[in-house]
């Protein structure tokens, strides 16, 4: 496992590190975020990035914030993995993006902007991914209802006589 | 006097004979999106062939095809593809929906599916299943030959009587509740477990 208390002795403030069978993680304020990657990609040789993506903590026992944004680094040389995470509230949702950092993050920032609506600043070109353009809710927020607000219903009914 | 006919020659209606080439032969096109279109596909191969009701010809340009088979659920975001699909396809043409989610949405009652292709397109036939087998979908197939047969007309008059959609209304009662569900919660960052008295305050859900 890989020694980071280096990078813990340089960004002081909070950042706590744990791990849960062979996952080693690290839960990192959201104001350093982004050095904490670059040092990660810089010296640790954090090559990829595997996966970002977010979960909605509302309504989760013991939880203080509202999402939880993860990060997974794989190092391809060591073979060693890191997942990084962090957390940002409501009412405007923003991290760093790390497009810079890892070209990869560009789809998958997307993707986690679509479904939580988290803004990331930087991002080359933040649309929607997966819905339709017109979509404005977040619906992997839990506070969304799973049968929607009535976007399946915005369509034209076309009847025999006219088509 | 009576003429008799000559040999090969017999007398029939115009509206007959149409029927009876188009009937036999029903060009599908396979808006195949899941399941259902294995099941389509198994339909159209060696040991259920669709082929022997004259309707093997599977061509992937609407504008070639007179049978829409939509096979499988229809994403909120397809659906414009397949009212699109539907419009180009030339005169006569007809819908078959095949399987629970193409029919009503199945199990995905979701944002992102649409709740029965019917809504939106005019559908002639419904196949329950899920999937159906290739056997549901050759007697689906035989019933639209026989529907055919019974009320096509040669100029298509009989779709232009169908000027209302036959299919439920796109907007259902059921979202006056969920956007009750929509209202914003409060204490957002605390913890509330359901109560057994907000339940029953709530009353059964009609899901």
């Amino acid at each position: 496992m890989i020694d980071l208390t280096q990078l813990k002795s340089r960004f002081s403030d909070n950042i706590t590190e744990s791990t849960f069978r062979d996952n080693h993680r690290l839960v990192v304020p959201a104001h350093t975020l982004y050095p904490v990657l670059d040092c990660l990609k810089g010296e640790y040789g954090f090559d990829t990035l595997m996966e970002v993506t977010a979960v909605d903590y509302l309504e989760y026992e013991g939880a203080t914030d509202r999402f939880g944004v993860v990060y997974v680094l794989l190092n391809t040389t060591s073979g060693e993995r890191l997942i990084v995470k962090t957390f940002v509230n409501l009412p405007a949702p923003q991290l760093p993006s790390a497009y810079p950092l890892w070209k990869s993050a560009d789809w998958l920032e997307r993707e986690v902007y679509d479904m939580f609506g988290i803004v990331f600043t930087g991002h080359p070109d933040l649309r929607r991914i997966l819905l339709p353009a017109e979509f404005t809710a977040f619906p992997l927020r839990k506070d969304y209802p799973l049968k929607g607000i009535g976007e399946r219903h915005n369509f034209p009914v076309i009847t025999r006589a006219e088509s | 006097m009576a003429v008799g006919l000559p040999e090969n020659v017999f007398l029939t209606q115009l509206d007959a004979a149409a029927n009876w080439a188009r009937s036999n032969s029903l060009w599908p096109m396979p808006f195949a999106t899941a399941c259902c279109g294995i099941e389509l596909m198994a339909t159209a191969a060696s040991r259920h062939d669709i082929a022997r009701f004259g309707a093997e010809v599977m061509r992937f340009s609407p504008r070639q095809c007179d049978l829409l088979i939509v096979a499988g659920r229809v994403a909120m975001k397809m659906l414009p593809v397949l009212q699109r699909i539907w419009l180009q396809m030339p005169e006569p043409k007809w819908c078959i929906s095949m399987g629970a989610c193409a029919c009503t949405g199945g199990v995905f009652d979701t944002y992102a599916v649409v709740q029965g292709c019917d809504r939106f397109i005019p559908v002639d036939l419904y196949v329950p299943g899920c999937p159906p087998r290739p056997e549901q979908l050759l007697a689906a197939l035989i019933e639209m030959q026989s529907k055919i047969k019974q009320t096509g007309t040669l100029m298509g008059g009989e779709f232009d009587r169908r000027t209302t959609s036959t299919g439920p209304a796109p907007f259902d009662l059921d979202e006056l509740r969920r956007s009750r569900e929509m209202q914003p919660l409060v204490n957002l960052e605390i913890y509330t477990p359901p109560s057994l008295e907000d339940a029953v305050k709530a009353g059964p859900r009609r899901d």
